[in-house]
């Protein structure tokens, strides 16, 4: 039996086109989901006020302490056990029947995820807020809101982009748990290819070359964001420092 | 909850599966750190390169699909091997299959753990011990080592609880881990979620005792360094 054979991968292209794009909406959506929703949880984490930090705190605990598989579990799977849940799919109820649907049980458990992730990175970003820049917001006269919307926030998510970098990296590689669902994302797509021709070197390895090129432009933008939104941590020109000697 | 206390046997021994592929793994994760930071600093460039595409490939590639090329593509490898010896055919074991796959793919994050490790500790500190008539050996044992842990620990610590977290994909080749257990329990008694909840308190339970051992770790390495109080 041949060990590699191309014409296994060249024939289902567009399988794996199909999922390419399911791997691609679902981690996107998810990302913009879960930073959106991060912003406003950070800013409760940070509270003085233990009624409003605690409950932002036990979510991140229980989010960030469990694997991402068992949670997308337990939303697909797990939904089906509490009778009204079952009642309202039986009258096709609008909000509920959505738990149903494989793709949306994957978007809010990997929104979810990633949401913890981020209030957790965001608000040790917001923590590291130099104290002068806070004083000098209160000596201008701004508001705490004021000083959060116009200092505290902008300057936290430019210092979070290297750690927040890490995280979208491993919500890519994360979200090829969706076939866990029947979802045919691109791990999706492989398994089917492979199960197809029992050919796993071709299906897996081709798969795992299109994560590994995603991940290569990931980091890539990344090193354009750091260049454009922290390029005064960048350390000085080489040829600048000469000048000033 | 009757069902949970039924089964509770079943869940903790597929626990105690959970666990023996996370111990495993990072033992076999370390090593492999150790000997990828070791390559990764060594002055021979191919070694070093060789090392960066592994890295690279590894934590470029999600775990799941590095797992089953590992199980797959191992058996049909498996496969070839034993047709062209005329052997008796062996199964590829998911356990086998899980630890290796996990163990290397950390092995990757622990490599640049370690490395970064390694370049923290002065180099004084090792000129100081060539100085005293120390072999490489016992410089690496007595001063690198123990100095470099320190440094390391933090990057361990975290490697540790990303990695304990990722075994539960082993359920997907068939390991009967904790979350496997869960989805059979879950599926013959019509009471998934009860049991994913439980799964996920286990691995709660996990990450909280680890936390102990790290912070016991943390503090008998670094006794003699004063931290900054802020």
């Amino acid at each position: 039996m041949e060990l590699f054979d191309i014409q296994v991968i060249t024939g289902n292209l567009p399988e794996f086109w199909r999922g390419l794009w399911v791997t691609l909406e679902l981690t996107g959506l998810a990302l913009l989901f879960g930073f959106v929703v991060a912003i406003p949880l950070a800013v409760m984490r940070l509270s003085k006020n233990p009624l409003v930090s605690m409950p932002v705190a036990a979510y991140t605990y229980f989010f960030r302490g469990t694997p991402m598989l068992v949670q997308l579990l337990l939303v697909y799977y797990g939904a089906s056990q509490w009778q009204w849940m079952r009642d309202a799919w039986e009258a096709q109820h609008p909000l509920w029947s959505w738990f149903r649907e494989p793709f949306f049980c994957a978007l809010l458990t990997f929104g979810l995820n990633t949401c913890a992730y981020t209030v957790e990175i965001l608000a040790g970003s917001m923590r590291n807020t130099p104290h002068g820049e806070l004083e000098a917001a209160k000596a201008m006269g701004m508001s705490r809101l004021q000083s959060l919307r116009r200092i505290v926030i902008p300057a936290a998510l430019r210092r979070m982009i290297p750690a927040y970098s890490n995280e979208v990296i491993l919500m890519l590689q994360g979200s090829a748990i969706a076939s866990a669902v029947t979802l045919v994302d691109l791990t999706g797509a492989a398994r089917n290819v492979y199960s197809r021709h029992f050919a796993p070197f071709e299906a897996f390895a081709f798969a795992g070359l299109i994560y590994l090129v995603l991940t290569f432009v990931l980091v890539g933008l990344f090193k354009l964001a750091e260049h454009r939104w922290l390029a005064h941590l960048a350390p000085r020109k080489a040829q600048k420092a000469k000048e000033a000697q | 909850m009757d069902a949970l206390i039924e089964y509770s046997p079943s869940l903790l021994a597929g626990a105690w599966v959970t666990l023996q592929v996370a111990l495993l793994s990072v033992a076999l994760a370390v090593v492999t750190g150790l000997l990828g930071a070791a390559c990764k600093l060594s002055p021979f460039p191919p070694l070093r390169w060789w090392t960066m595409l592994y890295t690279t490939v590894m934590r470029g590639v999600p775990d799941l699909v590095m797992m089953l090329l590992v199980f797959y593509g191992g058996q049909l490898l498996v496969n070839a091997v034993i047709d062209r010896f005329e052997w008796d055919f062996v199964e590829i074991d998911p356990f086998v299959a899980g630890v290796l796959t996990i163990g290397l793919i950390f092995g990757a994050y622990f490599t640049e753990t370690f490395r970064g490790a390694f370049l923290a500790v002065a180099t004084g500190q090792l000129e100081a011990g060539r100085a005293y008539g120390m072999t490489g050996w016992q410089v690496f044992r007595r001063i690198l080592f123990p100095q470099m842990l320190r440094f390391a620990l933090p990057g361990i610590g975290n490697n540790w609880l990303v990695l304990l977290k990722s075994t539960a994909i082993v359920s997907m080749i068939g390991l009967s881990d904790m979350t496997r257990v869960a989805d059979q329990a879950g599926r013959s008694t019509h009471q998934p979620f009860t049991f994913y909840l439980a799964v996920c308190v286990l691995y709660l339970v996990m990450t909280a005792l680890s936390g102990y051992v790290l912070g016991w770790l943390t503090r008998r390495y670094n006794v003699g360094v004063r931290e900054a109080q802020i």
